[in-house]
């Protein structure tokens, strides 16, 4: 067991800046795996983390690993944008993003590590007529269920972001948006490194570079798994591998209705501040928030085939830059600075697969797509519940891998007529 | 003398040389202080000559000509230029900022993640310093003046770097090939000629042309001039390749005449998108910077950008010089300089000795070295004053004896040669480390591609030649080879004592010694990393932020490497690097958007009637790309009175929509009706020639995604049409299920949008403008019935009619090829000038269909909404083995009762018009209330005089009659659900 972590806050940084900063302990132990375990997490990303977090912490399962093929925080965690709303419009998600907007709102306190969740706001901008009555039926849903969400006609859009181009005579104008203000964004990294060291405080083993080779299942109940770094039992495993989780399914023979794409996104050199909320706009298809070191965050969309290779066609590049210029022409002589791919898992209905399965004590938390970040603290909320009680919370029950039999569907695609 | 160039930099006049960088210039004025570092504010100079450059960053020119973070070593100068520095406060010279320096103590990597935590609310306001503390220079504020283009090439060959081995390289292909290969050679600079490490005093020979000897740089100067000549080989000058993508696709960007002022061009940049058969990259080497205690002060370069400054501009640095290396290539700068006449006090070795030859040179030189020693300190503040060196101990690298103290105002570095493989390591080519110089050099291809020269590890001059030769001589046919050219054996040799943290007497803790230069990530810093866990390369990377600044980390990445492998004693190898992505140098945004903006920007599409509505002063919705007639407003009018006006004359008279937008698709072959069976939920197969049925298409999920009517033309040949917002996602669904589903029906698609118009004739008079149109066809119902398609000459020309209907009135779209749409618009208009004829827009037409209960796709079905959820189960062939989405249909959740269905929705006030996109629900409660459906569409009609509308609502079916409530912001509107059709249930009109 690790000893308590000691916390951080600017007395201890006084403190050991005293003795040079070499007096630190690591933000997480990097122990071997043990033999057995009560629980184990495939997937040391943010939701997977989180899962084992609130094991931990809500659940009362102590001995538990999260096993990481690479480095923790290195997939889409470490790769998106990190746009935090909830303003979804079904209530199935509505319900589900709202709760982790709300686990987002005291993260940095929880971890004693400042993830920097930043409420600047969230603007979807509305171009067409179809894209004024989506919007708006979104913004409806969200005033019934109680989630912040104004309607912002052109004019207010100008005055809550006076650098958006409001021109009338452009060839997409911006006709309205709607905004939910508690939304924002927040330092990706961090979220990771918060919850594994939250995790790894209570016990929780997190083995990096150990990948999964095989998940051994007797009489219809997991018992473990095979990894480069030798067998580890178990009776509870949830795989949270985002467009891996696939490659493990077929391990025991369950399809996954997955498909896994590559999403782009690139940043600008740093600039003193400019661009004070995040915009998202689905028609034209850009969203653009500046980072607190100053840099530009910009999103892309998916590209069209399936991969794995983390990299894209650069005429989404093209398209996405194309359309911050044509937003914010302002920006033309801004220069790219990185540019990197994710791979996103999608089912079927953009939504989530949060889910246990006919295994006994398999489970699966996968299909985030373009929008898993913002869910992370909930996602893994949930899911600990599910594998906990063997049972979904009521949050998750509707995103169980039994409605691509039954039907029931969540579906934002069509629906949200937003870009995650 | 060459003219003299005026800059400004920070308000202050001074002149440069015409072949100057902005960089260069500022030296030449002494001007050693250029900018301040991103978290501690330190002064900082100019360390490097090209794209490395992490420290000298400016705010390049005003207005809407302003570029933020601009590398002073890649400006060219031109007249008038006016720099200023960036992240300071008041001034570059006494910035307040610089507080954190003396605070960095408090500051070390990741800080922020361990506080401004309490009080929680509070985060907000420390952000809004932070976020003011951060950021380098300033964005734009005004639109960019400037212009960008793409070009697209392809080549042959593709050599990347315009030094000795990409100059090589184009001069041995040229003279190997046949005249036809064509080859594009781009090198960043202004010129070619790129930089040189080991061996620019060597003398080359050839047994061809040039005959006897030259001295390197002769020799260079002599192949610039050479291949220039020749028309097969294409050189773009100023232009750096920033992307290596698949298939050997690169972009490149070109700067367009540099040395004109921004405001004094139009185009300024230019993206080369570039496709080569095989690609030479030639893209040299960095010089490394050596890791030391405070290496960052002005006044600090390396060595060989210190040897360009002085040799390519003719510049003499500093008064006393000292050179500190641990490696030959800095004695070249040390030998040029003596040559030159530019004093050095000495040199700093970090090796025991140097070979014979360069030993005998120095002795010549009288410049003292001291040999096994290290820089271990530095002062000076605005500017290096003095250092401070010590002999280390050759075996455990630690310090030995007494600091020996030195002035100098100049100090160049040199930590051996990175190779540049960015662009490599993008292509997805394997690198792997050698250790005998601590370089990542290529080791396997994946692309069609060859590494040459310092790019590929080859350093000396001998040895590219040879390698150049060995490399390409696959490629070429060797006998058409008239002159190899041969260089002698050189005398700076690549021998090099690599020492990744020059030690300190202090304690690492209280030392500054720079890795990452801009974004002050010192050498402590990663070891804090290391020591909280974060272990793997891309946590450091992220945790201390080191080589994410603007230079990428060229100067940077393998002094990390280094050092995390010396601290945490791992082998380097088994750290790996981060992956290098594009682009390699930082792109203007404006460039990656080149023309398609403004009204290039997603091209508008109109129909071949669109001026026609330009005259008649139609407002335009956006309907996909499509621009579509939204009303035609008469006078001052307002869109209600003129939609009101438009739907009248529609249902009392002729209304003639503009309906070409809609997708058509021909479909043709032998298994055409089978097609049409799989595609839409109804049966095909007896659908009689000359007949129309209207289809509704489903996803595999069983829900609606596009609607339409489709027409037999003949026995294999039906014309689809579809929405338009679909037409072209129709048309690709279309072909992948034929091309991956069902490769053995024969069918064949064409679109056919854009070759005809459809003009849509509705109304109680539209059969007496046809018949004035044909005299002699019979438009009558017996002849002509509702759901049925005539091929006939109007006006001689050959159009298809379809008697069909989206209003609810009787109705005829004439199909007519595109050309002559125009034409045949104004004729009915003026035929049909006794029915009050009267165009009329998209929202007269989506109140018409909506009187009448049509639905819109996309509009009343939203991805999740069953044909039988629009009560249209008698659309869905119960008959059909398959058609897509037949499966779904049948699930627990799509067979369900009570899911959300198709209604009609009347306020109780007929005054109030609902929101589209409101939601109803049965009992007003408190948040969050149960949602049972909400608003589709939403009118005011002026036949039923009352507002109306559309809803799905759950259960909706078993509802009707039932009052419910939209809840606005302020108030609650009491609605009652209904039937959806409002207008001529019967459909008397229709059939009329």
């Amino acid at each position: 067991m690790n000893k308590k972590p000691k916390k951080y806050s600017v007395f201890s940084l006084i403190k050991n800046a005293f003795t040079y900063h070499e007096n630190w302990q690591p933000a997480w132990r990097s122990p071997e795996p043990k033999k057995e375990y009560d629980a184990i997490i495939i997937g040391g990303g943010g939701h997977g983390l989180t899962t084992a977090y609130y094991l931990a912490k809500n659940h009362d399962l102590k001995n538990i690993a999260v096993i990481e093929k690479g480095w923790i925080g290195g997939g889409n965690t470490g790769r998106n944008t990190t746009i935090i709303r909830s303003n979804y419009l079904w209530d199935q998600s509505a319900a589900l993003y709202e709760h982790a907007l709300k686990l987002w709102e005291s993260m940095s306190q929880e971890l004693n590590y400042n993830v920097m969740f930043s409420q600047r706001g969230v603007m979807n901008v509305a171009h067409n007529l179809h894209d004024v009555r989506e919007l708006k039926r979104r913004w409806h849903s969200n005033r019934l269920n109680d989630i912040d969400c104004e309607w912002l006609d052109t004019n207010q859009v100008k005055k809550f972001c006076p650098i958006i181009n409001t021109s009338q005579n452009i060839r997409y104008p911006v006709l309205g948006a709607t905004l939910q203000r508690r939304a924002g964004t927040a330092r990706h990294d961090a979220v990771a490194w918060g919850y594994a060291r939250g995790a790894d405080a209570m016990g929780v083993d997190i083995i990096q570079n150990c990948e999964v080779t095989n998940i051994i299942v007797q009489n219809g109940q997991v018992t473990g798994i095979e990894t480069n770094k030798g067998k580890i039992k178990s009776k509870k495993i949830g795989v949270v591998a985002a467009g891996h989780s696939s490659v493990i399914a077929n391990m025991v023979g369950i399809r996954l209705p997955l498909e896994s794409r590559p999403l782009q996104a690139l940043v600008s050199e740093p600039v003193k501040p400019i661009l004070d909320t995040v915009v998202m706009s689905n028609t034209i298809h850009a969203y653009v928030s500046q980072s607190d070191k100053g840099e530009l965050v910009i999103g892309a969309g998916t590209d069209s085939y399936t991969s794995y290779t983390q990299r894209g066609g650069f005429n989404i590049v093209e398209d996405t830059v194309t359309a911050i210029v044509e937003l914010f022409p302002l920006f033309s002589r801004m220069k790219m600075l990185r540019h990197w791919g994710g791979i996103v898992d999608i089912c079927p209905d953009a939504s989530p697969i949060i889910s246990k399965t006919h295994i006994n004590g398999l489970f699966f938390n996968c299909g985030w797509g373009t929008g898993g970040f913002k869910a992370t603290p909930g996602s893994g909320w949930v899911f600990a519940h599910t594998i906990a009680n063997n049972e979904p919370h009521k949050l998750n029950e509707p995103f169980s891998i039994n409605r691509f039999s039954s039907g029931e569907l969540v579906d934002e695609h069509g629906a949200a007529a937003v870009a995650h | 003398m060459s003219k003299k160039i005026s800059f400004t930099f920070d308000g202050k006049k001074y002149f440069g040389n015409e072949k100057d960088t902005l960089a260069s210039a500022l030296l030449r004025n002494g001007v050693f202080l250029v900018g301040r570092s991103f978290k501690y504010h330190r002064p900082r100079g100019i360390l490097a000559s090209g794209s490395e450059e992490p420290n000298a960053l400016v705010q390049l020119e005003s207005q809407g000509f302003t570029e933020p973070n601009v590398k002073a070593t890649e400006v060219l100068l031109y007249e008038g230029l006016k720099a200023n520095s960036q992240n300071n406060w008041p001034s570059l010279k006494f910035d307040i900022g610089s507080v954190n320096n003396f605070l960095s103590p408090f500051f070390p990597a990741g800080f922020y993640y361990k506080t401004f935590m309490w009080p929680p609310g509070l985060w907000k306001k420390y952000e809004f310093f932070i976020r003011r503390a951060a950021g380098l220079g300033k964005s734009p504020k005004e639109n960019d003046p400037n212009e960008y283009e793409h070009v697209h090439y392809h080549c042959d060959y593709l050599i990347v770097g315009g030094g000795v081995s990409g100059m090589l390289a184009s001069e041995i292909l040229r003279q190997g090939s046949n005249e036809n290969i064509k080859i594009l050679l781009i090198d960043q600079n202004n010129e070619l000629g790129g930089n040189f490490n080991y061996g620019t005093e060597q003398r080359i020979y050839t047994k061809g042309i040039v005959n006897g000897d030259e001295a390197y740089s002769g020799w260079i100067q002599w192949l610039k001039n050479h291949i220039k000549k020749y028309f097969n080989l294409k050189i773009l000058n100023s232009t750096s390749v920033f992307a290596y993508m698949h298939n050997n696709y690169l972009l490149a960007i070109q700067n367009i005449d540099p040395q004109i002022s921004p405001q004094n061009k139009t185009l300024r940049q230019r993206i080369w998108k570039i496709r080569a058969k095989k690609v030479i990259l030639a893209t040299g080497s960095f010089e490394r910077p050596l890791v030391f205690d405070n290496n960052d002060r002005p006044g600090i370069l390396l060595a060989n950008s210190a040897k360009q400054y002085m040799e390519k501009y003719n510049l003499k640095l500093g008064k006393k010089t000292v050179i500190f290396t641990n490696n030959d290539s800095a004695y070249q700068t040390a030998n040029f300089m003596f040559r030159t006449g530019i004093p050095i006090e000495c040199v700093v070795d970090l090796r025991e000795k140097i070979n014979p030859y360069l030993q005998k040179l120095m002795d010549i030189a009288k410049i003292p070295i001291h040999f096994g020693h290290a820089i271990t300190d530095t002062s000076g503040w605005l500017r290096i004053k003095s250092i401070k060196i010590n002999k280390i101990d050759g075996k455990t690298n630690k310090i030995i004896g007494k600091a020996i103290n030195i002035d100098c105002d100049n100090l160049l570095i040199s930590g051996g040669w990175n190779p540049n493989v960015n662009l490599f390591s993008q292509s997805r080519g394997k690198l792997i480390y050698r250790d005998l110089d601590g370089c990542f050099i290529p080791q396997e291809s994946f692309q069609n591609e060859i590494s040459i020269g310092a790019c590929n590890g080859t350093f000396e001059l001998e040895n590219i030649f040879k390698e150049a030769y060995k490399k390409l001589e696959h490629l070429i046919n060797p006998e058409l080879l008239f002159n190899k050219f041969y260089c002698e054996e050189t005398t700076y040799k690549e021998n090099i004592k690599t020492i990744w943290q020059i030690p300190s007497s202090k304690p690492l803790g209280k030392t500054k010694m720079f890795v990452d230069f801009q974004n002050d990530v010192t050498s402590k810093d990663i070891k804090l990393a290391l020591s909280e866990g974060y272990r793997s390369i891309e946590h450091i990377k992220r945790y201390t932020t080191t080589g994410m600044a603007t230079d990428q980390g060229k100067t940077s990445n393998v002094n990390a490497l280094g050092i995390i492998s010396k601290i945490s004693n791992r082998p380097i190898e088994e750290l790996g690097t981060t992956t290098f992505r594009l682009p390699y140098t930082p792109i203007t945004f404006g460039a990656i958007a080149g023309r398609n903006i403004k009204d290039f920007f997603d091209l508008e599409r109109t129909t071949p009637i669109h001026e026609w509505h330009l005259k008649r002063g139609a407002k335009f919705e956006d309907v996909g790309q499509w621009k579509r007639p939204w009303y035609y407003p008469i006078k001052n009018e307002n869109m209600q009175k003129a939609v009101n006006r438009e739907v009248e004359a529609t249902r009392n008279g002729i209304g003639i929509l503009d309906a070409s937008t809609l997708g058509k698709i021909d479909i043709k072959g032998r298994d055409a009706s089978e097609f049409l069976n799989r595609v839409y939920t109804n049966a095909w197969t007896k659908l009689e020639i000359g007949k129309c049925r209207y289809g509704l298409m489903l996803g595999d999920d069983g829900m609606v995604i596009d609607d339409g009517v489709t027409s037999r033309i003949g026995k294999n040949h039906y014309v689809m049409s579809t929405t338009t917002g679909n037409a072209a996602s129709v048309m690709s669904k279309l072909e992948d299920w034929l091309q991956t589903e069902w490769p053995d029906l024969k069918v064949f698609l064409t679109s056919v949008t854009e070759q005809f118009a459809t003009i849509s004739i509705n109304g109680p008079y539209s059969e007496k403008l046809l018949n004035k149109l044909c005299p002699k066809e019979d438009f009558s119902n017996n002849n002509f019935p509702h759901m049925s398609f005539k091929e006939i000459n109007v006006l001689g020309i050959s159009c298809r009619i379809m008697r069909i209907s989206f209003t609810g009135e009787k109705c005829y779209e004439i199909n007519i090829p595109s050309n002559y749409a125009k034409n045949l618009w104004e004729i009915c208009f003026d035929l049909g000038k006794e029915y009050n004829i009267t165009p009329y827009g998209t929202e007269a037409m989506h109140v018409l269909r909506a009187e009448k209960g049509f639905i819109i796709v996309g509009q009343e079905t939203d991805g999740s909404v069953t044909p039988i959820d629009l009560d249209m189960s008698w659309i869905v062939s119960k008959k059909k083995y398959d058609f897509i989405g037949k499966r779904a249909l049948f699930r627990s959740d799509t067979i369900k009762k009570g899911r959300k269905q198709l209604v009609g929705i009347l306020t109780t006030n007929p005054d109030i018009i609902l929101e589209e996109g409101s939601q109803i629900v049965e009992k007003i409660t408190k948040k969050p209330m149960d949602m049972i459906g909400h608003i589709t569409s939403s009118y005011y009609s002026p036949n039923l005089k009352r507002s109306f509308a559309l809803g799905l609502v759950k259960g909706g079916l078993d509802k009707k009659g039932l009052k419910m409530f939209v809840p606005m912001i302020n108030k609650n509107i009491e609605v009652e659900i209904t039937n959806p059709v409002f207008i001529d249930p019967s459909n008397k009109r229709l059939i009329a």
